[in-house]
């Protein structure tokens, strides 16, 4: 089976995130870049279908040279190969540009399975997953907690909020993942060393047959039109307890509607 | 000196302890519990193998990878860079290099994998560093078979329940000068091989130390490690090697000392600011920096050259004893910074403190490092 997992170069939570006062795009200088937390779950999931199903586990990525450091990390952890869609002309595309990018990419390399992480920690739009399988006329089965393949049919385990729903589709197919799924490996030594020899293919926008003028900033559909720092956290409301503490209490939980 | 797959380990190794354990470790070490679930998640990443050939289920690097390992794990805590250590630099190495192929078949692949610990009896309850004069187990062969008897201290991985295998040091002849030593293989379970209870220890609380019994122990004559007689020469590589480790581990708690205080004078105010804007504490903190980047270069050094297959003893020994003192000086600072807290087990410089004292005893007191150092230039030879 050919899995060709989706990862994403994010900036680093643990830092502080800017956007770009020019473009009003992330600062990918400003913070370390770091693989989506969610793509780590991707990743392990498709190298757990390949050791159950056999097959070959190709990485796909686009973004700017420095996402190389997140290709690495997936090769190490396991992945066979893999594909860094680089181009300036990327810069600044929004969900819908990205997905296309994406497609366009996935058609040329070629896949049974496409996994991905439902969403990033950076854009958080979670559209992703959708968004491809519309444009590669595949299923989709999102928010997956658990996949199983049986021969050409693909079952998942989908969180809603009152459970899961059983979902089932035939290959090929759009996967995306919740945290749920697994327990993403640390890569080895071994698969560390390993990672250096394995085939890294880049290809740009021309190479994936993307148009250019369906890509980037100018062609983005959403556009951020001004953003603003968080205020900072106002000081709490302190509820003095006269006998009357609890339906204080409840008041105020019930004037933020949490009751 | 750092290759890319080196500063890629470190980073995985750091992202490990950061994220399986520094959550869970306090736990652990309050309970005096040794972390299963820990040891086999660091077993599944190749920790334990990381000096092993891959022709053994190892991970084929150097022990260069091991040492950046300890020292990222021990920031986080030192009961489980020990656990390592002392599994791999005195549990598998020595019967990679000294062992048979029957002996390395058998034992290395299940080491490698961390499903198996090793450990390396030599300290008695009558002496460490005092060998052979203070060493009182003995080793008689008998037909086919060693018959030991005796007792060992402080051994380190010896009692776990997934301990396969004590390298016992023992006397095998007093016919010459100087007592014969050589090393005996032991596998857990052999009748009349005792593990006593735990040891209550001021530190390193979630490893598991244990005293060690042997009466009329009998284990095949095969089970021998290395020649009959060359027991002193190859503890001593082992110790060398060991040092070097040790030296990184304490590197590790010295650093960590470093992150804690850095970041708890950034956070705590006193006297209307954050304490990390008096002199007092940045002096401080910094006099730590200096202390653990320079213990870290005579580690480096040492490894440097053990790797290049060049005298190392010496550097090796300079490494363990500054990078030692650099952990207790830390972690006494970083307490003192955390004041109070300091002083609470919850926090983990009360636990860096109590971990730090050992690695100024361990693997050979700092008094021993300096005689090795004195002995190296030739002084009071």
């Amino acid at each position: 089976m050919n899995i060709v997992v989706c990862v994403k170069q994010v900036p680093d939570t643990a830092t502080e995130r800017k956007l770009r006062s020019d473009d009003k795009t992330l600062d990918r200088d400003a913070a370390d870049g770091v693989i989506n937390e969610l793509c780590e779950y991707a990743v392990e999931e498709a190298l757990k279908i390949k050791e159950a199903h056999g097959g070959e586990v190709t990485v796909l990525t686009m973004g700017p040279s420095k996402a190389t450091d997140t290709i690495r990390k997936a090769l190490a952890m396991g992945a066979d190969k893999a594909v860094h869609l680089v181009d300036d002309a990327l810069h600044g595309s929004d969900a819908l540009s990205t997905s296309y990018a994406l497609a366009q990419t996935l058609k040329k390399i070629g896949f049974d399975l496409v996994i991905l992480g439902s969403e990033s920690t950076d854009a958080r739009t979670g559209v992703l997953a959708a968004m491809l399988a519309e444009r590669l006329g595949t299923p989709q089965l999102t928010l997956a907690r658990k996949v199983d393949i049986d021969g050409s049919a693909v079952t998942i385990e989908r969180v809603t909020d009152y459970g899961y729903d059983k979902v089932e589709a035939s290959l090929p197919a759009v996967v995306s993942v919740v945290e749920k799924i697994n327990e993403p490996r640390y890569p080895s030594f071994k698969g560390i060393m390993a990672a250096k020899k394995k085939p890294v293919e880049t290809l740009g926008i021309a190479d994936a047959e993307i148009a250019a003028d369906q890509v980037g900033l100018a062609s983005a559909w959403s556009e951020v039109v001004e953003f603003a720092a968080a205020p900072p956290r106002a000081a709490g409301t302190v509820v003095k307890d006269e006998g009357d503490g609890g339906a204080k209490a409840a008041e105020f939980l019930a004037s933020k509607k949490f009751i | 000196m750092l290759g890319d797959e080196h500063i890629e380990l470190r980073r995985t190794v750091e992202e490990f302890a950061r994220e399986v354990v520094a959550p869970v470790i306090g736990d652990y070490y309050e309970r005096c519990e040794f972390p299963y679930d820990i040891v086999r998640k660091m077993g599944a990443m190749g920790l334990f193998g990381l000096p092993i050939p891959e022709e053994y289920g190892g991970m084929g690097g150097d022990y260069f990878a091991l040492c950046l390992a300890l020292e990222e794990l021990a920031r986080v805590d030192s009961s489980v860079a020990i656990t390592l250590e002392a599994a791999v630099s005195l549990g598998a190495m020595p019967i990679l290099r000294f062992g048979t192929a029957e002996q390395k078949e058998r034992w290395l692949p299940k080491m490698a994998s961390g499903e198996t610990l090793g450990a390396f009896g030599l300290t008695e309850p009558g002496g460490g560093s005092d060998v052979p004069g203070g060493m009182r187990t003995t080793a008689v062969l008998d037909g086919d078979e060693w018959v030991i008897n005796g007792t060992k201290a402080f051994i380190t991985n010896s009692g776990t329940d997934i301990t396969g295998v004590v390298s016992v040091a023992a006397i095998t002849g007093r016919g010459g000068e100087r007592p014969e030593i050589s090393t005996i293989l032991v596998p857990s379970g052999t009748p009349g091989f005792t593990v006593s209870k735990k040891y209550s220890k001021v530190g390193w609380s979630a490893s598991d130390t244990r005293e060690l019994s042997f009466t009329d122990c009998r284990v095949p004559s095969e089970n021998l490690l290395g020649e009959r007689g060359r027991g002193y020469a190859q503890f001593l590589q082992t110790l060398d090697e060991g040092r070097v480790a040790i030296a990184a581990l304490s590197v590790g708690l010295a650093q960590g000392c470093v992150d804690e205080s850095a970041r708890y004078a950034r956070d705590r105010q006193a006297f209307g600011q954050s304490i990390g804007r008096f002199q007092a504490i940045q002096f401080k903190i910094a006099d730590m920096e200096a202390r653990v980047h320079t213990a870290r270069l005579a580690y480096y050094h040492a490894a440097e050259r053990m790797l290049a297959c060049l005298p190392f003893k010496k550097e090796a020994a300079i490494a363990k004893l500054v990078a030692s003192n650099a952990a207790m000086d830390n972690a006494r600072d970083a307490t003192q910074i955390f004041g109070g807290y300091g002083f609470m087990n919850e926090f983990p410089v009360g636990r860096f403190y109590r971990d730090a004292k050992i690695l100024e005893i361990g693997e050979g007191t700092s008094e021993v490092q300096r005689l090795l150092i004195a002995r190296e230039l030739g002084v009071g030879a």
